[in-house]
């Protein structure tokens, strides 16, 4: 990637950013911490990574994105605003009466959103049957890795990995060696009830994964050079399904909410989001964007 | 009177008997000959819920899960989204019935087109106890938006039925038992999701059967010793509880004023409920209901379990006879 590009999308996801500020105290409830520290990663997969077309959202030749902790989805829509899926004055309606912006996504009301979701621990399964499907399609010609490869992405939070389901999902993965399904953990560490070491510890997880049959990468969910890197490094393993770690920071961004799991659940007001979009518009000093 | 073409030996010892589960995997092996979109996935119950059939036949369109039913009912939705057109089998135990959210939310939600076969549902599933006899699996379904639910009544249903959910397009609930089911309908007998079926009929009835699945069986027995008693009995096969074919129903009950149904599930929530909503609002009679009340199954043989629990044909000629009482002359 290019340092113009880099620069391009870090300021692309401040401004993914604001637009999630804006949303949430617009709609009075939802989602921050886990919204913001995805930022970079939604906008580097559908600025960068992903095979989309925000005109066309049902292209046949798409890569698939299945967000399965349905509850981050303000970020989703912020990205999918921003990258042309729909105007960007739709976002103030979230969580609004006769909004396609549900609370939770909604696959049969906005275009774009692969799965509806919102309970947890459901993702994983849609992806791997949608990996599978696509190799039950497949000619026998077209059985080799091509230009025509479609990914299948999966984000997940880390709290849900406390769900069984997960791990029947992973199971099945690593049995049927679906290598184009990549899946991202959001690993900031909480969740509603607390840190995710004290409510169910998680670790070691990479080495769960692997003997679940995956191969396992981590990644700085806040650099868009790591992002991109790892992302590559997925698509180069053949034979097993690909499963990357992402550090994230909750709340990314804005002070008062990183690493604050009480910001997990909840919206700013006015006055909180004021703050808070005073310090996105100068982020660290580093970035200057539009709204300055 | 026979009205729907039914098998001729409908009232012989020796008519066939065969699971409605068997009509199931030949459905499935003939909507995969037609479609080959078709595809199936099964939790560790390939043999038992006949879903081996389609494996056998197009092995690459098989894809066994193991004992995960939840990840299952996902996995199908996935497939669905890339236009498959998953059928999903387990025991209705455990499918709808433990992975109910999963139907629900990444299913029924997303209008996806996965069809769900639930084998061995209803107290006949027998020496297997309580923990396997799925009663409740019509009340989970039915109340599900974008849901049909079919219960064929015999393994030739069973089969038409596999094939007719095939061309539907969302999401399908099939109910199947475990047991042998007399074989009462033929080829020529007529099937449609959604259309209810006069099996029996004379003129002047006064008193309509509304049963479903295998017990049509002994609601057809029940109506014929009726008869004999001068008791004029018409017997609906109400073989899709969602969406009800109301007109047929509606009809029925302003010929006769009174209801009975039959069904090997609770009573709460089930079929009978079903039409209770629909006869309350639409056409008040007096209906009694055949089923299961509020309790567990139990283990013993089937035919033990349907008259412990009240389904027996001398408990369907009680209900009809109770419920003749309650008419308003």
């Amino acid at each position: 990637m290019t340092d113009e590009k880099i620069k391009f999308l870090e300021e692309k996801a401040n401004e993914i950013r604001q637009s999630v500020i804006e949303m949430l105290v617009e709609a009075g409830s939802g989602h921050s911490a886990g919204p913001l520290g995805m930022a970079d990663i939604f906008t580097a997969l559908y600025f960068h990574i992903l095979k989309n077309d925000p005109e066309n959202p049902k292209w046949e030749d798409r890569d698939l994105l299945v967000l399965s902790n349905g509850h981050i989805c303000p970020v989703q829509y912020a990205t999918m605003a921003h990258a042309g899926y729909f105007p960007k004055e739709e976002l103030k309606t979230l969580r609004k009466f006769g909004s396609r912006l549900q609370g939770h996504p909604h696959r049969e009301k906005l275009p774009g959103i692969e799965t509806s979701s919102g309970p947890l621990g459901s993702g994983l399964s849609q992806a791997v049957g949608m990996a599978v499907a696509m190799r039950m399609s497949k000619t026998k010609e077209e059985g080799s890795i091509s230009d025509k490869q479609r990914w299948v992405y999966c984000l997940m939070g880390d709290g849900e990995l406390d769900c069984g389901q997960v791990w029947e999902a992973a199971m099945l993965a690593g049995k049927e060696k679906l290598f184009n399904i990549i899946g991202i953990i959001d690993r900031n560490n909480i969740q509603i009830d607390g840190f995710t070491e004290n409510v169910m510890p998680l670790e070691p997880l990479k080495e769960k994964f692997e003997s679940f049959g995956w191969h396992v990468l981590e990644m700085d969910g806040h650099n868009m050079e790591a992002i991109n890197d790892t992302i590559d490094e997925a698509k180069a393993v053949f034979n097993k399904p690909t499963m990357i770690i992402a550090r994230t920071i909750p709340g990314k961004g804005v002070d008062f909410m990183e690493r604050e799991f009480s910001w997990h659940g909840k919206s700013p007001n006015k006055e909180e989001a004021e703050k808070a979009l005073a310090q996105l518009r100068t982020l660290n000093g580093k970035i200057k964007s539009e709204h300055e | 009177m026979n009205k729907a073409k039914l098998n001729p030996k409908l009232f012989d010892k020796d008519i066939e008997q065969i699971p409605t589960r068997n009509g199931y995997g030949e459905g499935l092996v003939r909507a995969g000959e037609k479609n080959e979109n078709v595809v199936a996935l099964c939790a560790d119950l390939s043999d038992s819920t006949r879903s081996k059939m389609l494996k056998d036949k197009f092995p690459e369109r098989f894809l066994q899960v193991g004992i995960s039913e939840q990840s299952m009912a996902s996995v199908a939705a996935g497939m669905a989204a890339m236009g498959k057109i998953p059928f999903i089998s387990s025991y209705a135990m455990f499918s709808p019935g433990r992975n109910w959210e999963q139907v629900r939310t990444t299913i029924c939600y997303n209008d996806s087109n996965v069809k769900i076969a639930g084998a061995h549902a209803g107290v006949s599933v027998g020496p297997d106890g309580a923990t396997h006899q799925a009663i409740e699996d019509i009340a989970i379904t039915r109340v599900l938006p974008n849901m049909t639910v079919v219960v064929p009544c015999d393994a030739v249903e069973a089969r038409k039925a596999t094939e007719a959910a095939a061309e539907i397009k969302g999401p399908v609930y099939l109910r199947f038992a475990r047991e042998n089911t007399p074989v009462m309908t033929t080829e020529e007998t007529p099937f449609k999701v959604g259309k209810a079926e006069i099996f029996w009929s004379t003129p002047d009835v006064d008193v309509s059967i509304i049963a479903c699945g295998p017990l049509v069986h002994n609601a057809i027995l029940a109506a014929v010793e009726l008869g004999k008693e001068g008791i004029k009995v018409e017997v609906i096969n109400n073989h899709t509880i969602k969406p009800l074919d109301e007109r047929t129903i509606i009809k029925s009950a302003q010929k006769t004023g009174a209801v009975v149904t039959v069904e090997e599930h609770q009573i709460a929530c089930g079929m009978g409920s079903a039409i209770a909503e629909l006869l309350a609002k639409k056409n008040p009679v007096p209906i009694e209901f055949i089923g299961v009340d509020d309790r567990f199954g139990e283990s013993g043989e089937p035919n033990e379990l349907i008259e412990e629990f009240g389904m027996g044909i001398g408990n369907i000629k009680e209900a009809v006879r109770k419920v003749l009482k309650r008419k308003k002359i």
